[in-house]
């Protein structure tokens, strides 16, 4: 059966009991993306620490899919507590995963939970599912660094 | 055509599919590691009879050349293929041959009158008839809630070109337009509506809407979609001024759609697409224009998908369109019976047979839409998963995506029990059962 083969116990445990979800104070910038074809949602707040160089909390409301649900959970354990470049670093590891069709073998020294994402990348329809919250991260911290330019 | 088979037995909804199945080569394939194929996305595109397949082929083997240009003999077989094909889809809509512009597809006519009425409210250099068209600021755009973002951003950028207002009819818990939540005026220019909902399978009240309209003095747009393929329509006696359908929801060609327009509106309406063909008269300073359909149909047209079209429409007469409509209600009622039954499942749209078309849209508590779709998929059950392209009628049902499984004639009650049987497949997956 293909079925556990995409929804792995791993991504099941982090739709059912998502970590840091629920959106906090303070907060450096929010990100909004929603998925056209879909219209699924996540909003995302990213607080960096003072230096701006240490991703110190991630936290998110989201209405979709058990993949876009469990793949920002994962996100947030991946990158708190990391450098921005580390976090960076990972964000283009998971996205090469997700839309390599199948074809990329996934680092689990840098992926963590998120290798069991592999199985979602065989299917095309359901990778910005699988992306929509990186893509809201990766927003957010591209926010907060512009924010300081011009502060 | 001779490969439909008669009625068995009797009553008007029996439709012997093991052999009408035999005519759709699609169905018979696998999918997803072997499992049998089972097709409820027929409400995005239908599959098509191996009689449309072939009439593509065997016009395009024989008879292809461009149409309305040329002399030689292909020019004359295909001109003739082409507009064979429009008086056939014509009578089959209950319109005449002229009434028909050949589109893109159905997003294509309604931008068509849109742009016409745009284009007739900028008035230089368009004659006094064209003025009936014209909009301008403080006229009102009237649409419904449950519309196909075709049948809602083209009014949006009306209005935003011409300072004109969108206003729009609810909908109700039901899923029906709610007629009185919205009084039209003498300010109301355009009331445009879908005739069956995509999402909830809604039909709407066209002979009240129409009648509200002429009342006013506004004009009628049709979304004809989710109607023409599935039920008898004769778009004259329904009394609307315009209305659109799309040849691959009726087991016809992709790249062919339909623009019906009354024949005094047509004849008086400026172009949308200009360029050739559709022209009278062509000097450097200024150009004057073909009547209608040609004025409608700028460049070399799309022709195998017109004579697939034309063939679909064959085909599905050749059946009834009373038998397709009585088949489709067959299945939407057991689908509505057995999705009733399961906890936690909500049907967005009409409960009932009453007034409503074989689209039944669904939320299963706890389990995302995408998420009951990929079970579903697992199983080789193809159905739709999102918005369906009507975002605000989510909104307005506080869901962000349904599941919607949707009929056609080829569909069976098996098929049907396979989606209920997916259904309870995907709660017990997500822990929910």
């Amino acid at each position: 059966m293909q079925l556990e083969q995409m929804y792995q116990e791993i991504i099941l445990d982090h739709y059912r009991s998502p970590h840091r979800a629920g959106l906090r104070e303070p907060f450096d910038a929010e990100s909004y993306q929603i998925n056209p074809t879909c219209g699924d949602e996540v909003t995302l707040r990213v607080k960096l620490d003072e230096a701006g160089e240490k991703v110190e909390d991630v936290s998110y409301e989201t209405l979709g899919c058990s993949i876009s649900q469990a793949s920002t959970s994962v996100l947030t354990d991946l990158v708190v507590g990391q450098s921005v470049a580390e976090s960076m670093r990972v964000l283009a590891a998971f996205q090469q995963m997700a839309q390599g069709r199948g074809t990329v073998e996934p680092d689990e020294e840098v992926l963590g939970d998120g290798v069991a994402f592999a199985g979602v990348a065989k299917y095309p329809a359901r990778v910005k599912c699988a992306l929509l919250g990186w893509m809201a991260f990766k927003d957010a911290v591209v926010r907060v660094s512009e924010g300081k330019e011009t502060a | 055509m001779t490969t439909v088979s008669a009625p068995h037995g009797a009553g008007l909804s029996r439709i012997d599919t093991t052999r009408l199945r035999a005519d759709f080569p699609i169905l018979s394939r696998t999918v997803r590691g072997g499992r049998r194929l089972v097709y409820l996305d027929s409400g995005a595109t239908a599959q098509r009879p191996r009689q449309v397949l072939d009439a593509e082929r065997l016009f395009l083997e024989q008879h292809n050349s461009a149409v309305h240009r040329g002399a030689h003999q292909l020019a004359e077989e295909a001109t003739d293929a082409y507009e064979s094909a429009r008086a056939r889809i014509a009578a089959f809509v209950g319109a005449d041959p002229g009434e028909l512009v050949f589109t893109k597809n159905a997003t294509e006519g309604i931008n068509l009158v849109a742009y016409a009425m745009g284009n007739s409210s900028v008035r230089t250099g368009l004659g006094p008839e064209t003025e009936r068209f014209a909009v301008g600021p403080g006229d009102e755009i009237v649409i419904t809630e449950l519309e196909h973002h075709a049948n809602l951003v083209p009014w949006q950028e009306l209005c935003r070109r011409t300072g004109a207002i969108l206003r729009w009819y609810p909908v109700t818990d039901e899923g029906r337009i709610d007629l009185d939540a919205l009084v039209l005026t003498d300010r109301t220019r355009v009331v445009a509506f879908a005739h069956q909902s995509n999402v909830l399978g809604s039909i709407a009240p066209v002979a009240e809407l129409v009648r509200r309209a002429r009342a006013v003095g506004a004009f009628v747009v049709l979304d004809a979609c989710q109607s023409v393929p599935h039920m008898p329509v004769h778009l004259t006696s329904l009394d609307v001024d315009f209305a659109v359908f799309s040849g691959h929801k009726m087991l016809g060609p992709s790249g062919v759609g339909v623009l019906y327009g009354k024949a005094d509106l047509l004849e008086a309406m400026p172009p949308f697409l200009t360029g050739g063909s559709m022209i009278e008269l062509v000097r450097m300073e200024s150009s004057t224009y073909a009547p209608p359909p040609q004025r409608f149909e700028a460049g070399v047209p799309m022709t195998s998908q017109a004579v697939g079209l034309a063939a679909a429409v064959d085909y599905l007469t050749e059946i009834g369109m009373e038998r397709v409509h009585a088949h489709e209600l067959d299945l939407t009622g057991a689908a509505l019976d057995g999705l009733r039954d399961i906890p936690g499942v909500r049907i967005i749209g009409p409960d009932s047979l009453d007034e409503r078309g074989g689209a039944v849209a669904f939320v299963v508590d706890g389990v995302h839409a995408h998420d009951v779709g990929q079970v579903l998929d697992d199983r080789g059950i193809a159905v739709r998963v999102g918005h369906h392209c009507a975002w605000p009628l989510h909104r307005r049902f506080g869901v962000a995506a349904t599941v919607r499984a949707s009929f056609h004639v080829y569909n069976t009650g098996d098929e049907v029990a396979a989606l209920v049987e997916g259904v309870q497949a995907a709660r017990e997956f997500f822990g929910v059962a």
